[in-house]
């Protein structure tokens, strides 16, 4: 009953989240296409680079049901080297961003630039917050395996719940991944 | 007998009292869902006062033409607090505490699914209300209204801090409404006794539960919305500044996208209220339970697709208009259809006028009221003549205060014996309700009249035009006479709550289950249940005995 719980929560806690992002990305969109910033703000996005960084973070949605299938089989070797690799690659996406920041800011790119620096902070902004909460959480799982509160039986909701929300971050980089450096290049 | 945690809340202890084994302390920590309703509705009516006394003033102001007790920059802070406050601090927590004491009972369940999350969501709720007022002390309330219109609520038109804290208290207040929504769904789905399928939901739970979807659906994007508007002040954005390739337009679809589903959300759980109090005073099932439940969703799912009919002044052009005006017609269907059960359901009943009861009927026929004026709205023209006038004024009272807040009192009237143990006076009641009533009616119905006449809203004084200084009058008269029926109510309460008649298990002879609970429930609510039959449980088990 409290595993069904868990899981009903974190499905309706996730669909509302989306909706939060369903709305910044509107913002982004309508506002590409009213205003002609663009075509020339655009052009400071490096999509190779934050593509590279982009892959990071598709691959910890991997590792991170691996790190839930050791728990279920307890493998606790195997959980902790995949829960640190997910931290890893989760980390390395957000250093990727906090570099990109400084490039744009340098350039002068900044959130009061225009609308177009508005919003494209706004967006990514959120969305990193969202992936700095999901690596908290992971430490704090990591820490609990590693001091020994490894239990491991019976679907682990908790750890579960997490894998879910880091999937649903993932999945909102595709929609801002496409909106904000795939689409100016079709 | 030192009497043990199980003990607590302690019977006849509803107030957070000294009293009770743990004190203070206790009321503070508690995750109980009782406690914590009671909690939600003492902030409810907290801020009512608060509330009550900025519309006051605002009356006070207007009672004459040309009267300058405020002045414009007051007037505005007033206007804008005391809306933002009527519905985000005293509406939303009321009926989310009632919902938080009694979804639980009535579907024989003794707790939430997540008490902690329960217990964050009322303290969360608090904070934002007071750092929304502490604006007050911190240099100016916000003062662009309670839907904040861009630009006017950038940092080159209003200046003082009001409005980061409007943003920042309502983001605050919308987490703990979202916290509560998920543990209501969660609850409502996985904690229902047996034998209860989804068909046989007491009808205020159906609401609740659907209600909680939009709240889900609906918050998100008015904290987006504030987000943005938060991050254009502070870090110099641009979202809704024209003059810097922003919109304007884009906050009120924002605003308007989540600001008319609210609107429901405030009334969903109102018409719950009145499903429950109708039946048990009429002595009758309610009429046409599936219609009832049906049409909830179908108001739920319009609500979302009309919110541009707040936006028919602003430009939009014909086809759009056309659309948003045909949908909110629709809305009017499944509304009629629910007032038709409920008059159905007194037909030819036994009907017994308690305090409840009165509230009851006073909830339909202003509230159709309020929907009439509110589909003279959807008709463009027509909005386009009275928009931003008296009639916009006197219709969300109508919606809100004979609607909502009226339901909310048939509620309280009619829950009080189970919370407290005590029966409300029905003598103070009645003065209550009849001073309210037309305390209610004297202050909103003439402003229909002002509005048609052209006296526009959310201006601090007038000019000496026929009609104008007596309606005003008339209005802040019925004013005063809804202060002095809310001042009876308190006294009430607090009366009530020391001396009041004793009341036993089922004082008014309901059918649902919270009634089969002791007054008030002890910690656990329910020993062993059996599992219902239908949606009148006590009913069933009653003749079961017999038989
Ligand atoms: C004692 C009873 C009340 C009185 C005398 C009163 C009076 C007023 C006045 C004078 C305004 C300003 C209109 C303007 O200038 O545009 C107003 C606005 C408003 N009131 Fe009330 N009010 C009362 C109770 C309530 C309650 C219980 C609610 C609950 C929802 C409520 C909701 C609102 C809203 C949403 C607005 C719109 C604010 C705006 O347009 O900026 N009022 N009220
Ligand atoms: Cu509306």
């Amino acid at each position: 009953m409290e595993y069904r719980q868990t899981r009903l929560l974190m499905q309706f806690f996730i669909a509302s989240e989306a909706l939060f992002f369903v709305a910044l990305i509107v913002a982004y969109v309508y506002f590409r296409n009213l205003t002609d910033d663009w075509a020339e703000s655009a052009k400071y996005l490096d999509i190779r680079r934050t593509g590279i960084f982009t892959i990071f973070l598709f691959s910890s949605s991997g590792t991170i049901t691996v790190a839930n299938w050791a728990l279920r089989k307890q493998k606790r070797g195997v959980l902790v080297g995949a829960l640190v690799v997910t931290i890893v690659f989760g980390a390395i996406f957000l250093a990727g961003q906090a570099t990109e920041y400084y490039m744009l800011y340098e350039r002068g790119v900044k959130i009061s630039m225009n609308i177009f620096g508005s919003a494209f902070f706004t967006l990514t902004g959120f969305h990193g917050f969202h992936v700095f909460v999901g690596l908290i959480i992971l430490s704090v799982f990591l820490t609990l395996v590693l001091l020994g509160s490894f239990k491991g039986n019976g679907p682990f909701s908790a750890f579960l719940a997490t894998e879910w929300y880091w999937h649903f971050v993932d999945a909102v980089w595709v929609f801002v991944f496409f909106f904000v450096y795939l689409r100016p290049l079709l | 007998m030192k009497p043990d945690r199980a003990d607590v809340p302690e019977p006849g202890v509803p107030l957070p009292s000294l009293r009770s084994t743990y004190g203070l302390v206790q009321w503070l920590s508690s995750t109980d869902h009782k406690q914590l309703g009671i909690m939600y509705l003492w902030t409810g009516l907290f801020f009512f006062l608060v509330g009550g006394l900025e519309a006051m003033l605002m009356r006070l102001q207007l009672a004459w033409p040309e009267l300058n007790l405020l002045g414009p920059e007051a007037y505005n802070q007033l206007f804008t607090m005391h809306g933002t406050t009527m519905v985000f601090l005293v509406l939303m927590p009321t009926l989310i505490g009632l919902a938080t004491y009694f979804l639980p009972l009535m579907i024989g369940a003794n707790e939430m699914a997540f008490p902690r999350l329960n217990a964050m969501s009322l303290w969360v709720t608090i904070l934002g209300g007071f750092l929304l007022n502490f604006s007050f002390l911190a240099g100016g309330a916000p003062d662009a209204g309670w839907f904040s219109y861009a630009p006017l609520s950038e940092q080159n038109y209003s200046f003082s801090n009001g409005l980061d804290y409007y943003s920042i208290g309502l983001i605050v207040t919308g987490i703990g409404s979202i916290g509560a929504a998920l543990n209501f769904v969660v609850t409502t789905v996985t904690m229902r006794v047996k034998g209860m399928g989804l068909g046989r939901l007491p009808l205020f739970v159906w609401m609740v539960f659907i209600n909680s979807f939009l709240i889900l659906a609906a918050f998100p994007l008015l904290n987006a919305g504030l987000f943005m508007l938060l991050i254009d002040r502070q870090l110099g954005a641009h979202f809704f500044l024209p003059s810097s390739g922003g919109s304007a337009l884009l906050w009120q679809h924002f605003f308007w996208a989540f600001g008319h589903p609210e609107v429901y959300i405030l009334a969903l759980p109102g018409f719950g209220i009145i499903s429950e109090v109708i039946p048990v005073f009429s002595r009758k099932k309610i009429y046409g339970y599936g219609t009832l439940a049906g049409s909830t969703v179908f108001i739920a799912l319009l609500s979302f697709g009309v919110w541009a009919h707040h936006m028919f002044a602003a430009g939009l052009g014909n086809p759009v208009n056309t659309f948003f005006a045909a949908g909110s017609m629709l809305i009017g269907i499944p509304t009629g259809i629910k007032i038709v059960n409920w008059i159905a359901t007194m037909w030819g009943g036994a009907v017994y006028f308690s305090t409840s009861m009165l509230f009851a009927l006073a909830f339909i026929v202003d509230f159709t009221l309020g929907g009439l004026s509110g589909v003279a709205f959807a008709i463009v023209p027509i909005d386009w003549r009275v928009t931003d006038t008296y009639f916009v004024v006197a219709h969300i009272h109508y919606v809100f205060l004979g609607g909502t807040l009226f339901t909310i009192f048939a509620g309280i009237y009619y829950w009080f014996p189970k919370i407290s143990g005590r029966m409300l006076s029905e003598r103070l009641g009645k003065w209550h309700f009849w001073l309210f009533l037309l305390g209610f009616n004297m202050t909103f119905l003439f402003q229909h009249l002002l509005g048609m006449m052209g006296m526009p809203r959310r201006v601090y004084t007038y000019p000496d035009l026929p009609w104008y200084g007596i309606l005003n009058f008339i209005s802040t008269v019925g004013a005063a006479m809804m202060g002095v029926a809310m001042l009876i109510f308190i006294w009430n309460i607090f009366h009530s709550l020391r001396k009041g008649v004793k009341a036993d298990k089922n004082p008014w002879g309901a059918w649902t289950l919270e009634w089969h609970a002791s007054s008030p429930p002890s910690l656990k609510n329910f020993g062993e249940l059996s599992p219902v039959r239908t949606e009148r449980a006590l009913l069933d088990w009653e003749e079961d005995k017999k038989n």
